[in-house]
């Protein structure tokens, strides 16, 4: 569990696709496209930090960066002082959609990072103890088509915490779920954060989410995009809109800041 | 006919069909029976042929011509997709040639490949392998091109090896399209055998249509037509029981 600078962070794609025929002169091939610029930003060890902004902001591209599957055009991050260089066990990545390998059934899928265990009987222990813990026993045998949207989540965190990383980074870990599933889900993810104290960076555009799950907040926005706003939560869990008044106001002064006027 | 009534019965019927219509076609034609015999003819020389073994004897050397040929073909053509497909400067620097090669016809390769070989299994087993070789290569390069890249980053994630990422990865990853694409070249493979065996060999179904041609015994060509198309039902069949496995059918139920 480290803590995670963050430093000058740019970066540009370069646009490969062709324009249309009648484009103006130039056709934008070739021609790089700023997405992420100069981004600054600071996490302590353990910390559940959520990450809001509009779609198409940068948020996945700025997770993929720190789980080292894309490089930054220029500035660098830092986890635990060493900079990122790579991909790797330490820090996992819950995909958008099932990140879940189609092939494999729940059972494989979590073995996979213990798969150079010695121990045969230690590690059966272990993924059947990951199993049970995000509920999915009785289904170990089931291919990843075979369960629903919520389970395949489930067993993609279970994959995730038993090779015991580091750190964890889960891009939109809800999206596509129906309402109850998502409640579920969340506070799922807030146990297992409670439970293991990882560092964890979660990405949605669910402004509740958000401000229900995390530690702290930090709001992307703007083209190319920055860090708009960035808030230590202090508020003990479960949190309630209700009660807590400075967190009603900071809800709608995030809905203000990504273009909603009222909270609804 | 409603929904209900089994495929097999249906099929049974289509068969029947064509069976009665062939039958009143050689009856109103007028034609002699040593140029368009009837199907009951052509039954009792399949019955013949199959009692004296003569047709055991051809299916066979045509299908060992034919699984000699694809598997070579498998052999070299999967594991070559696969390299391709992995390396994009390698795939600019083949595609050409192979896109090239494609198109031209087993059957133009037979001069050559006489020449090459000589006579017996060599050139027609080299002619099988050539009309399977280019499409499982295209098929699978084009497979291994398109595994959704996600799949390489939790390989990456998780520390796979390179060996790792293929046999976990890339190989179940491409096991759905690879599996359709040995259906359709093991269909190509049966059409070019029996041409390569008109003219390479003394054996194989393909020699018993010209050979009987030659005999004038047009009952023995419909007998080795019959025996091809048998043969190249239970060939397709093979094939798709190949991908039936649950881990191999992941992809289907989407
Ligand atoms: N590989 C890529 N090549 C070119 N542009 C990309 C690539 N990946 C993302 N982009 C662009 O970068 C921007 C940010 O994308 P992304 O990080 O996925 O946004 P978010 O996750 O916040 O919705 C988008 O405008 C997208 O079109
Ligand atoms: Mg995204």
């Amino acid at each position: 569990m480290e803590h995670i600078v963050i430093k000058n962070l740019n970066k540009e794609f370069i646009n490969r696709r062709h324009a249309r025929r009648d484009s103006d002169d130039s056709n934008g091939f070739g021609k790089s496209i700023p997405v992420l610029n100069n981004i600054n930003l600071e996490f302590q060890k353990g910390e559940m930090v959520c990450i809001l902004g509009p779609s198409g902001c940068g948020k996945s591209t700025m997770l993929r960066i720190i789980a080292g599957f894309d490089t930054s055009t220029s500035g660098q991050v830092f986890i635990g002082g060493r900079p990122v260089n790579g991909p790797s066990s330490d820090n996992i990545f819950v995909f958008q959609h099932s990140g879940l390998l189609p092939w494999m059934t729940v059972w494989q899928n979590v073995e996979l990072g213990l798969r150079h265990m010695e121990d045969k009987e230690k590690k059966k222990e272990k993924v059947q103890e990951y199993i049970e813990m995000v509920e999915l026993e009785g289904f170990e045998d089931h291919y990843p088509y075979q369960l629903s949207g919520g389970m395949q989540r489930r067993a993609e965190l279970a994959r995730a915490i038993v090779v015991n990383p580091d750190m964890l980074i889960m891009d939109e870990p809800f999206s596509g779920l129906d309402f109850l599933t998502h409640m579920k889900l969340r506070e799922e993810v807030v146990n297992m954060h409670e439970l293991f104290g990882k560092t964890t960076l979660v990405v949605t555009h669910d402004i509740d989410d958000a401000l229900v799950m995390g530690d702290r907040i930090v709001v992307m926005g703007g083209r190319p995009s920055g860090v708009k706003l960035e808030r230590k939560l202090d508020f003990p869990h479960p949190r309630n809109f209700e009660k807590e008044a400075e967190l009603r106001e900071l809800r709608d002064e995030v809905f203000l800041m990504l273009g909603v006027s009222y909270a609804v | 006919m409603d929904s209900k009534s089994s495929p097999f019965i249906l099929s049974l019927l289509a068969f029947s069909i064509v069976l009665l219509l062939w039958e009143l076609t050689v009856r109103f034609s007028g034609w002699s029976e040593h140029v368009f015999p009837g199907p009951s003819i052509v039954i009792i020389s399949f019955c013949e042929l199959i009692a004296n073994g003569t047709l055991f004897k051809h299916s066979v050397a045509s299908l060992f011509r034919v699984t000699a040929g694809f598997y070579l073909a498998m052999l070299f053509g999967i594991p070559f997709g696969i390299f391709l497909g992995r390396l994009e400067t390698a795939r600019l620097f083949f595609n050409p040639i192979i896109q090239f090669l494609r198109p031209i016809s087993p059957l133009a390769w037979i001069p050559l490949s006489m020449l090459w070989f000589g006579i017996g299994d060599k050139p027609a087993v080299f002619l099988i392998f050539l009309s399977s070789f280019f499409p499982l290569v295209v098929s699978t390069t084009i497979a291994v091109s398109s595994i959704n890249p996600i799949y390489f980053q939790v390989a990456a994630n998780f520390n796979f090896s390179r060996s790792e990422v293929v046999t976990k990865v890339v190989i179940p990853a491409i096991i759905p399209e690879v599996v359709t694409a040995l259906r359709l070249t093991v269909t190509i493979a049966w059409l070019v055998v029996v041409a390569a065996e008109m003219i390479a060999v003394q054996s194989g179904l393909g020699y018993l249509i010209l050979d009987s041609r030659n005999a004038l015994r047009m009952d023995y060509v419909m007998d080795g037509m019959i025996a091809i198309g048998i043969i190249g039902l239970f060939l397709d069949n093979i094939m798709r029981k190949l991908g039936r496995t649950d881990s191999a059918f992941w992809g289907s139920v989407v």
